[in-house]
């Protein structure tokens, strides 16, 4: 992901434009495929399957329209992006998932989002921000589990508390 | 008459000492989450849902209130302290405040701001409690067919007529449309695009959808973009309050920024950027000192910030009359109404007055309250502002993710959440505005509902659209405001090729 030149060359084939247009296409196909699915019971007006064929429809004209756009280069220029630090966080949140998933429970599994979303914003003391982040989501825990009564998700350290 | 007897009633409501205690509570989470940078109100009320779950919906929505207006006041903070506009309606504040700011002038910026605020929120919601209960009447002649025209209306003013791009914004309302046709159909039952999974039949949670976009979304992009530029703080130096010479520069930018927020707000059009714009113009035609603007002019703030906050109480017109939000931040209180099975509109005044004029009358006491714990709070605001990068955002997700967790605490909605944070991302870095998506999803199955009602009715005749004469004219409105962004982009490229 490079920066775009200014001005006249900026006036080519946008890929990122292009791969928009396609998927507005494809979930605009995928609208029509599931209405297909659909049994059509109603007597009078419309059955559940018009409005996605409408909705299809509309994201089929507006593909076109974004191709177009592409076609033309006429997107806003962008600026260079750190894929790195969004891949961070990324993986912040499938750690997240994964952790609530097989039962880690909740402080486990935020304080591992709060490490690596601390480390995309160019921290680099893991341990101490592993500490922060224990103490922190502990204390999140406490405020909501016992004053409102929430029910967070439980693990092996939600029990010793 | 009938509107001192209801607002009384709804006074009465709102100064029970409980219910005092959650509008300060609201007001000052509200300031607390607002003022962090790049969290505009919308998310402050999205992230501040799951406090309000386990309170009664009278409580709860007063605290609402609270959070609304503080999200708004500690906006315009950041955007005066360090130049992030948590939203576009902060941008104006932000062109004149910063610079006031950097030039040693942040606590008279700040106060203006506050006071300014005030003097719009109870102009405005004077204006929004006299216009209510007459639009209410107007509103309950409504058929369906009406109702589904009126949201043709909101669906095109949100998306296409203000933005930068008609098609972008029409790409992101529809992608918001196709969302909200996930789940069961209300009228028969049957599951569309659940694709077999469970989590889905119920369809999308709107605050699952708008935390992902505006949160992560937000989180992922400022990572993305860290290596550009350096946020800094600019400190409050020397005297909080406004000089004589202050007061007598704000009142009337004051005044008129709420002559342009309360109507454009009110209007179902959507968007507080267009009074804050407008406002701040004329305020620069209008000024003696024209000198300073661009240098840090009081009225470049005063104006605006008037003009913001009046057409924030402008939009809560359509939302509480019609169940019509307009913002993303009004879509989000939608979703606080819904959550106690609470519908706005015409029957929730005849239903439940003590509720919606409750919220009324706490939209004045939070203002007050603004005014009396803002300034004086300022320097705790301020520390707020000056936690490090790295963590503020940790913990913004993490109580991002919070909310998630503790309603919906499945592998699904986690990953949908995760999701919406990739497509916020992306839509942030290819410049497609997000408000649209969140409205699509809300007023999308209503919209679909009224307009199967209607055809039910007219026993499969689509005529019924244009017999009514309310709704023929409406879905006029919707047509040339949908047109209107295009031919004019044509005169505007006629203009430059002739140059």
């Amino acid at each position: 992901m490079t920066d775009l030149p200014q001005g006249e060359a900026s006036r080519r084939i946008d890929r990122a434009g292009l791969v928009i247009a396609a998927a507005l296409a494809v979930l605009a196909g995928v609208l029509v495929w599931d209405a297909r699915q659909l049994a059509t019971t109603t007597m009078y007006g419309m059955g559940p399957e018009a409005m996605p064929v409408v909705v299809a429809v509309g994201l089929g004209i507006l593909a076109i329209a974004n191709l177009i756009d592409a076609l033309r280069g006429n997107l806003p220029p962008r600026e260079s992006a750190d894929p790195r630090a969004v891949l961070l966080i990324l993986g912040g949140l499938v750690l997240l998932i994964a952790i609530i998933g097989l039962g880690g429970g909740f402080i486990l599994a935020t304080s591992a989002l709060f490490v690596t979303t601390s480390a995309a914003f160019g921290r680099r003391a893991i341990l101490a921000d592993s500490a922060i982040a224990l103490v922190m989501s502990t204390l999140i825990y406490l405020a909501f589990d016992r004053l409102l009564t929430l029910s967070l998700p439980t693990g092996p350290l939600e029990r010793l508390l | 008459m009938e509107t001192f007897a209801a607002l009384a009633h709804g006074m009465a409501v709102a100064v029970q000492p409980m219910n005092l205690l959650y509008a300060l509570i609201g007001v000052f989470l509200g300031t607390a989450v607002g003022v962090l940078p790049g969290i505009g109100p919308a998310l402050t009320v999205a992230l501040l849902l799951p406090v309000t779950y386990k309170l009664d919906p009278g409580g709860s929505l007063i605290m609402f209130a609270g959070i609304y207006y503080g999200g708004m006041y500690g906006g315009s903070t950041t955007a005066i302290l360090i130049n992030t506009p948590g939203e576009s309606a902060s941008m104006a504040t932000a062109l004149e405040g910063n610079k006031m700011a950097k030039a040693g002038r942040g606590g008279p910026a700040l106060a203006t701001s506050a006071i300014g605020s005030f003097v719009a929120g109870t102009i405005a919601t004077i204006g929004l409690a006299f216009l209510a209960p007459w639009l209410v009447d107007f509103a309950v002649r409504f058929g369906p067919e009406d109702y589904f025209a009126l949201m043709c209306v909101a669906f095109v003013t949100v998306s296409a007529t203000f933005g930068d791009s008609p098609i972008r914004g029409l790409t992101s309302l529809f992608v918001g449309l196709t969302l909200g046709l996930i789940g069961i159909d209300k009228l028969t039952g049957q599951a569309r695009l659940a694709f077999g999974i469970p989590e889905l039949l119920d369809g999308v949670e709107v605050t699952t959808l708008a935390v992902g976009l505006f949160a992560l979304g937000e989180a992922l992009y400022v990572a993305s973009r860290r290596h550009h530029a350096e946020e800094k703080i600019e400190p409050v130096r020397g005297s909080l309050w406004m000089t004589k010479e202050d007061w007598k520069r704000s009142w009337k930018p004051w005044l008129r920024g709420t002559m342009f927020g309360f109507p454009i707000g009110a209007l179902p059009a959507g968007g507080a950027e267009i009074p804050t714009f407008l406002s701040y113009s004329t305020e620069k035609r209008l000024t003696k000192h024209p000198e300073e603007f661009g240098k840090g002019a009081i009225e470049g703030v005063a104006g605006p910030e008037a003009a913001n906050n009046a057409s924030a109480a402008g939009t809560l017109v359509p939302l509480l009359t019609l169940g019509l939000p307009t913002s993303a931040t009004a879509a989000m209180m939608l979703a606080g109404f819904q959550q106690y099975g609470l519908n706005p509109g015409p029957l929730l005044f005849a239903e439940r007055p003590d509720l919606v004029w409750g919220l009324i009358a706490s939209l004045f006491i939070a203002n007050v309250m603004l005014l009396v714990l803002n300034l004086p709070l300022v320097g705790l605001w301020v520390k707020l502002l000056a936690i490090p990068q790295p963590w503020l955002y940790a913990g913004i997700l993490v109580f991002a993710t919070m909310g998630t967790i503790a309603a919906k605490p499945s592998v699904v909605e986690l990953s949908m959440l995760a999701g919406f944070g990739v497509l916020g991302f992306l839509m942030r870095r290819f410049d497609f505005p997000i408000a649209p998506v969140v409205v699509g999803l809300i007023l999308g199955p209503i919209a679909e509902s009224q307009l199967r009602r209607a055809l039910a009715i007219s026993l499969g005749d689509p005529l019924v659209l244009l017999q009514s004469s309310m709704s023929a004219t409406l879905l006029g409105i919707a047509l040339i405001a949908l047109l209107a962004p295009f031919v004019l982009k044509g005169l505007g490229r006629f203009k430059a090729s002739e140059d």
